[in-house]
């Protein structure tokens, strides 16, 4: 059941990626392109986003104690805006800007089999495993080369 | 160029804002697209699945739209320096600073989270400079 919501869940938030033609990185630069010909559908597509998510927010989801069916609600609870937040965000913007594609298209895209699609995914895992391997503090990365990867050669 | 197209920006968005919500309501996670793909590298075995069977649906999503008229892109106009390059520092930012338009844009603004506040501030006007730059 709790796959068959997921699924579905991914299946609609694809739709409406499509609908908007935001998996069109055409698309989403025209928005970016504010001194050019400027194409302000993004606007709303957020606008109408978030305000269905918000009312449903605050109306459905904060009356309740826990999901339909998970045994809690997994939200970030964090509050400080610290560096990290906004160095990520900065660098995501630089390379949403120089592409026009994010995760969520990126991904949607897959059945155009588009190579261009398929490198740019495999460049995106390779930024998230970096942005992972930088984080990770030192001590963990030892331990965890220890114990995931020189198994591997022994 | 593209047409500004308010109708199916609505429409659009609303079916993301839902979609979203109702993710949130069953499974009790919220719809980082970022997150949810980071989140899956462990292997399939040893973790729950439904990361991979949302990322599924998202895949799977065009076999529905396409039926409704909705279709996606048949070329990409990039350069591969702009692929590459784009798909790494999108890939970076969005794990280091924990989230992208979905995660922070639509849930965190949503749910008036002031960190997503920040970030999505961030990040648009960072890429609306970029594009800027690079015209």
């Amino acid at each position: 059941m709790k796959n068959l919501t997921a699924y579905i869940s991914g299946l609609l938030f694809g739709l409406g990626l499509i609908i908007t033609q935001m998996v069109n990185p055409e698309k989403v630069i025209n928005f970016l392109n504010i001194m050019g010909d400027w194409d302000a559908s993004l606007l709303f597509v957020m606008g109408a986003g978030v305000t269905t998510f918000s009312l449903g927010y605050f109306f459905i989801i904060k009356p309740r104690n826990k999901p339909v069916l998970a045994p809690q609600f997994f939200i970030p609870e964090r509050r400080v805006i610290d560096s990290k937040l906004m160095i990520g965000a900065i660098v995501f913007g630089i390379g949403w800007g120089i592409s026009g594609i994010c995760p969520g298209p990126a991904v949607t895209n897959i059945l155009t089999f588009n190579p261009k699609i398929a490198i740019f995914i495999l460049f995106m895992l390779i930024g998230m495993i970096s942005a992972k391997i930088i984080i990770t503090p030192p001590i963990k990365s030892i331990k965890t080369l220890k114990t995931k990867l020189l198994p591997l050669f022994l | 160029m593209t047409q500004f197209t308010p109708i199916e920006a609505l429409l659009g968005g609303t079916i993301l804002g839902t979609a979203s919500l109702l993710f949130l309501l069953f499974n009790g996670r919220i719809a980082g697209i970022s997150s949810i793909i980071s989140g899956s590298f462990k292997p399939l075995s040893s973790q729950p699945q439904w990361r991979w069977v949302f990322i599924l649906g998202l895949i799977c999503s065009p076999l529905i739209a396409s039926p409704l008229g909705y279709s996606l892109p048949s070329t990409i106009d990039l350069s591969w320096s702009a692929i590459i390059l784009g798909g790494f520092l999108v890939g970076f930012g969005s794990y280091y600073g924990s989230g992208c338009t979905s995660g922070h844009g639509i849930c965190g603004i949503g749910r008036l989270s002031p960190r997503s506040i920040v970030a999505t501030i961030i990040f648009m006007f960072v890429a609306i400079m970029t594009v800027f730059i690079l015209n």
